[in-house]
C-alpha cells in the first residue's frame, strides 16, 4: 500500500510530523525534517521550555534567542496549542488526521490523561506513528521519576566511567544524553515508516534515553559478567582493553591523543617515538637500549612501560600541539589534535567540505553558521537548512489553511488562552 | 513470531572495527538481514577485542559478539580473483553495501561506487569513515578514540579547575555517529523501494558528532564563545552535579532547576531553614553559593546509599539518580523490567549478556536474538540459501580458496 504523496526528491517530502517534545527529544524531529517532512512545532501559548535553554544570541536570556533551541529546531513549524483545554485536544486531533508521526516527550501517562494517547489517536489515523522519548521509557518502576540529562548519563553507566579516579565521575559539557535518546528515536521512528509504507500499519514507539545512553558503555558489561570486574575512571588511560594505555598527552599549548602504542598490538610504534625523542636527546639510556622493532609486544615490562610513559609525557611537554601532530603523523602513528570548538570552527577538513551552512535569521538582521547535513547523500540530501521558527509563527498557515478555521475563530481561540 | 520493520532489506556489510557495525546494528535488530563479510586470513579487528572469553586464543570476543548480534557471517579471501567474484554476487544480492574501510580500500578491490553501479544499478552505498570521503583530511588515519577529541568531546569533559580534560569513557563518535546514519539508511531504503534508485551515502563520523556540539558551535559563531569544562555543574540548575554517598566510590546526581525542587530538596534533607536562608533562597543566590551549597548536600549525601538518595528525592519530584557502574546495571530493576539485557547462548562462550536497543517498536519487535556469529559460520549457507550457489560451484570456490 503506497501513498502517492512524495512532493520532492527528498526521503520525507509531503509527510508531516506533529512534534510535541521540550528539551527531551527536539533531535528526532529535527532528523525527520532533516530528511524533508513538514515538521510542526507544537507549543504550550508561552512557548515551549527548551527556548530556555542556553547559550543566547547576544548572550541575551529570551525564548526567541535560545542558540540549544535554534541548533535542534531547523526547518520546523510552530504553532501555539493549549492541549490541556478542550479545544486545543480537539485541534489537536484534528492535525492527527492529516498527520503521519507524532512525537512527543512527556511523562509517561500524560498523553493518556488528555484522551490523547496512542490507543485512542490510532483509532482515528490507523497510519500514525506515536514515538514517546522518555528518560526511562513508558514502563518499569522508574518510569515516573523526574529527568534531568544529568540522571539519564549517570544511570547508564557513562558517568561512572568518565573523569578521574580521585574525583567524582563526570558527564560531558555539552549534554549529550536527551540528544542520543533523541536520535535513536528518529531510527525507530523511520524503522516504523518502513514498515508502515509496505503494510500501511502505524505503530507505537517507545524510546529511554537512557537505555540509548547505556549502549555508549556496553562494553563494560562483559568484564564483569565474566570476571567480576567492574571498570573504573581512569582519567587520561583508556581501560577497555584490560590494562591501562595512555590516550591522553598535554602539551604545551593544549593537548594530543594517541593510544600510546605499546601494549599488545606494535611496540614497533614506540621504538618510532623513541627515536623521535633521541634525536632529541630525551630518551633516556634505558628506552635506547630496547630492540624495539623485535620486541615481542606482551614481553614488554611493566617498569620499562612505566618508564616509556614517563619519557613521551615530558616530551610531548615541551612541544607544541601543532609540532606533535606533525611529527605523529609522519611517523604513521593515528594521532588527534583535543580539539575545542574554536579549532573546529577553523578546521580547514570541514572547510573543503563545504560542511558549514550559512543560515539567515532576518529577524534578528544577521545569518548564523549551522552545521551542515549530518551525512552526504546523492539523491537525498538533507534539506536546506532554515532558522527555527518563532512561537506560534506558523498559526495562521496551519489554522486557516490546513484546518481551514477562519480569522473570526482564531481570534476566539487566541482569547481563550488555546492557541 | 511477528514481522519486523526492515523484514526482506539484504544488507552486503564489509564493516569492520565499531562504528561501522554499530550502524548495521540497528538496521539488524529492526529485521534486516546484514551479511558480515569478513576475511579468515587477515586482520581479525574486532573479534580479538577483550574481554576474551571462553578458551583462550579463540577469535570470538563478547564485545563483537555484542556489536554483531542477530548478524550472518561469510569468510571471503579479497586477495582471490574468485573471492572478488563472490563479494559481486553479494553485492548483486543486496539492497545496501556497507563499509567502514579508510576511503579507497572498496576503490582498490575495484568496488567503488561506479563499479557497484554496474553490478547492481539500485545499490544504496552507505560508507562510514572518520572523516568523510573527500578533503585533505579524508585519508587520515583515525580510530574511534582519536576522533572523539578531533570532535571536539574530549575537550569538552573535565573539570573548571584542572588545566587538561579527560576523554569520556570509550569512543563516543562510535556511539553518536552510527545513530544518525542509520536513520538516512532506512530512508535512503525507502525512496528506493519507492522509486527504485539507489544512492551512495558519505557519513562522516567528524561531521555527525558535531551535530551533538551544535549548541556550542553557534555559540562561537555568533557570541564568540568558546565552549569550556564546567564539571556537572549547568547553567540552568543549581544545585547540579554528582554527590558523594555512603559506601566505596558511591555517588548520586542531584539536579534541582527551580524552587519547588530546592524546597523539596531542604525537606528531603530534613534541613527546612535552608530554605529561606539568603545564601540559598533564589536561584541567583544558589548560584552565587553554589560550592558552600554542595559542601551542604555532600553532608547530608554521605550519610546515606545513592540508592536511598534517589528513592527520597525521586518520591518528592527532584530529579536524581544513582551514578550507576556497570553491576548496578546488570541489576537495575528498571532495565530488567524492560528486558533490556539479553542472555543469549553464544556458541563458544556460553550464556553471555547481549545488550538490545534504547526503543521498543508495538508491532515489529526489534529485540536482540542470536549472538554474534562465529567467523564464517554461515558461508555455506550465504552461498547456498541466498546466493543460489550450488554444491559443486560451492566446492569449487572453497577449494580456490575463495571462502577463508
Amino acid at each position: 500500500m503506497m501513498t502517492e504523496k512524495h512532493s520532492s526528491e527528498t526521503v520525507l517530502g509531503g509527510y508531516r510530523v506533529l512534534d510535541l517534545t521540550d528539551e527531551k527529544g527536539p533531535m528526532c524531529g529535527w532528523a525527520l525534517a532533516n530528511l524533508g517532512a513538514e515538521v510542526i512545532k507544537i507549543e504550550p501559548p508561552e512557548g515551549d521550555r527548551s527556548r530556555n535553554i542556553p547559550p543566547f544570541y547576544g548572550d541575551v536570556p529570551h525564548p526567541e534567542k535560545s542558540l540549544f533551541f535554534f541548533a535542534y529546531n531547523t526547518n520546523k513549524k510552530s504553532i501555539t496549542l493549549n492541549l490541556k483545554t478542550t479545544d486545543g485536544q480537539n485541534i489537536f486531533k484534528e492535525l492527527v488526521r492529516s498527520a503521519d508521526f507524532i512525537v512527543e516527550s512527556f511523562r509517561p501517562g500524560y498523553m493518556e490523561s488528555l484522551e490523547l494517547g496512542y490507543s485512542m489517536l490510532s483509532r482515528m489515523n490507523p497510519r500514525i506513528i506515536m514515538t514517546s522519548i522518555t528518560p526511562f521509557g513508558q514502563t518499569g518502576p522508574y518510569a515516573s521519576f523526574k529527568s534531568s540529562d544529568l540522571m539519564c548519563g549517570a544511570m547508564s553507566g557513562f558517568m561512572y566511567l568518565t573523569g578521574y579516579p580521585d574525583r567524582p565521575p563526570l558527564r560531558i559539557s555539552v549534554p549529550q544524553a536527551y540528544s542520543l535518546g533523541g536520535a535513536e528515536g528518529a531510527i525507530a521512528t523511520m524503522a516504523a515508516h518502513y514498515f508502515r509504507e509496505r503494510t500501511g500499519e502505524g505503530q507505537y514507539v517507545d524510546v529511554s534515553i537512557r537505555e540509548s545512553m547505556v549502549k555508549t558503555t556496553a562494553y563494560s558489561i562483559p568484564w564483569t559478567e565474566k570476571y567480576g570486574v567492574i571498570k573504573k575512571r581512569s582519567g587520561p588511560y583508556w581501560t577497555l582493553r584490560g590494562e591501562n594505555t595512555r590516550v591522553h598527552f598535554p602539551c604545551k599549548d593544549g593537548s594530543v591523543t594517541f593510544v600510546l602504542p605499546l601494549i599488545g598490538s606494535s611496540p614497533k610504534f614506540s621504538g618510532k617515538l623513541v627515536e623521535w625523542m633521541d634525536s632529541e636527546g630525551m630518551a633516556g639510556d634505558r628506552l635506547k637500549e630496547v630492540d624495539w622493532e623485535n620486541i615481542e609486544a606482551g614481553s614488554v615490562s611493566r617498569e620499562l612501560q612505566r618508564d616509556l610513559e614517563e619519557a613521551i609525557v615530558g616530551f610531548c611537554r615541551s612541544k607544541s600541539r601543532d609540532e606533535l601532530m606533525e611529527g605523529l603523523v609522519s611517523r604513521k602513528i593515528t594521532a588527534a589534535p583535543v580539539n575545542t570548538i574554536q579549532d573546529i570552527a577553523a578546521n580547514p577538513q570541514l572547510e573543503a567540505r563545504d560542511f558549514w551552512e550559512e543560515v539567515d535569521h532576518p529577524d534578528m538582521n544577521t545569518s548564523i553558521r549551522y552545521p551542515g547535513p549530518f551525512i552526504k547523500a546523492t539523491e537525498t540530501p538533507c534539506v536546506k537548512k532554515h532558522r527555527a521558527p518563532m512561537i506560534g509563527e506558523h498559526n495562521a498557515e496551519i489554522y486557516m489553511n490546513i484546518l481551514g478555521k477562519s480569522g473570526e475563530e482564531l481570534i476566539l481561540l487566541k482569547g481563550a488562552g488555546v492557541i | 513470531m511477528s514481522q519486523k520493520a526492515l523484514e526482506g532489506v539484504k544488507i552486503a556489510d564489509f564493516t569492520w572495527a565499531a562504528a561501522g557495525p554499530l550502524t548495521m546494528s540497528y538496521m539488524a535488530h529492526c529485521g534486516a538481514t546484514v551479511v558480515k563479510i569478513e576475511s579468515g586470513t587477515r586482520s581479525i579487528g574486532a573479534r580479538t577485542f577483550p574481554p576474551p572469553g571462553g578458551e583462550a586464543g579463540m577469535i570470538s570476543s563478547i564485545m563483537f559478539s555484542n556489536d554483531n548480534s542477530d548478524k550472518l557471517s561469510i569468510t571471503i579471501n579479497m586477495k582471490e580473483p574468485k573471492g572478488v567474484e563472490v563479494a559481486k554476487k553479494l553485492i548483486e544480492w543486496a539492497d545496501v553495501v556497507a563499509e567502514n574501510f579508510r576511503p579507497g580500500t572498496m576503490e582498490k578491490w575495484g568496488l567503488g561506487y561506479e563499479e557497484l553501479k554496474e553490478i547492481n544499478p539500485s545499490i544504496i552505498m552507505f560508507r562510514s569513515s572518520a572523516r568523510g570521503q573527500t578533503g585533505p583530511d579524508a585519508h587520515v588515519a583515525e580510530n574511534g578514540i582519536t576522533l572523539q577529541s578531533q570532535t571536539g568531546f574530549t575537550y569538552l569533559t573535565g573539570w573548571p579547575d584542572m588545566d587538561y580534560p579527560t576523554p569520556p569513557w570509550g569512543a563516543f563518535t562510535d556511539l553518536t555517529a552510527p545513530a544518525l546514519g542509520a536513520v538516512m539508511l532506512i530512508g535512503a531504503l525507502d525512496y528506493r523501494a519507492r522509486t527504485g534508485k539507489g544512492q551512495c551515502l558519505d557519513l562522516s563520523q567528524f561531521e555527525a558528532g558535531l551535530q551533538y556540539l551544535a549548541p556550542a558551535l553557534l555559540d562561537y559563531d555568533v557570541n564568540k564563545k568558546c565552549a569550556g569544562r564546567i564539571g556537572n555543574s549547568s547553567s540552568c540548575g543549581v544545585p547540579h552535579g554528582v554527590y558523594q554517598c555512603s559506601g566505596d566510590d558511591r555517588w548520586c546526581t542531584i539536579a534541582v532547576f527551580n524552587d519547588t525542587e530546592w524546597r523539596a530538596l531542604c525537606n528531603v534533607m530534613k534541613k527546612p531553614e535552608l530554605i529561606e536562608d539568603q545564601r540559598f533562597a533564589t536561584a541567583v543566590s544558589r548560584k552565587k553559593n553554589e560550592q558552600e551549597l554542595d559542601n551542604l548536600i555532600s553532608d547530608w549525601t554521605m550519610k546515606h546509599a545513592a540508592e536511598e538518595v534517589m528513592t527520597r528525592l525521586q518520591e518528592q519530584g527532584v530529579s536524581s539518580g544513582v551514578v550507576e557502574n556497570s553491576y548496578d546495571i546488570m541489576n537495575d530493576p528498571q532495565i530488567k523490567d524492560r528486558k533490556f539485557f539479553k542472555q543469549l547462548e553464544h556458541k563458544k562462550l556460553g550464556a553471555v549478556t547481549h545488550h538490545g536497543v534504547g526503543f521498543t517498536l508495538s508491532k515489529t519487535p526489534c529485540e536482540v536474538q542470536t549472538p554474534g556469529p562465529l567467523l564464517g559460520q554461515h558461508t555455506e549457507y550465504v552461498c547456498k540459501e541466498l546466493l543460489g550457489i550450488d554444491e559443486e560451484e560451492f566446492r569449487e570456490l572453497a577449494d580456490a580458496g575463495a571462502l577463508e
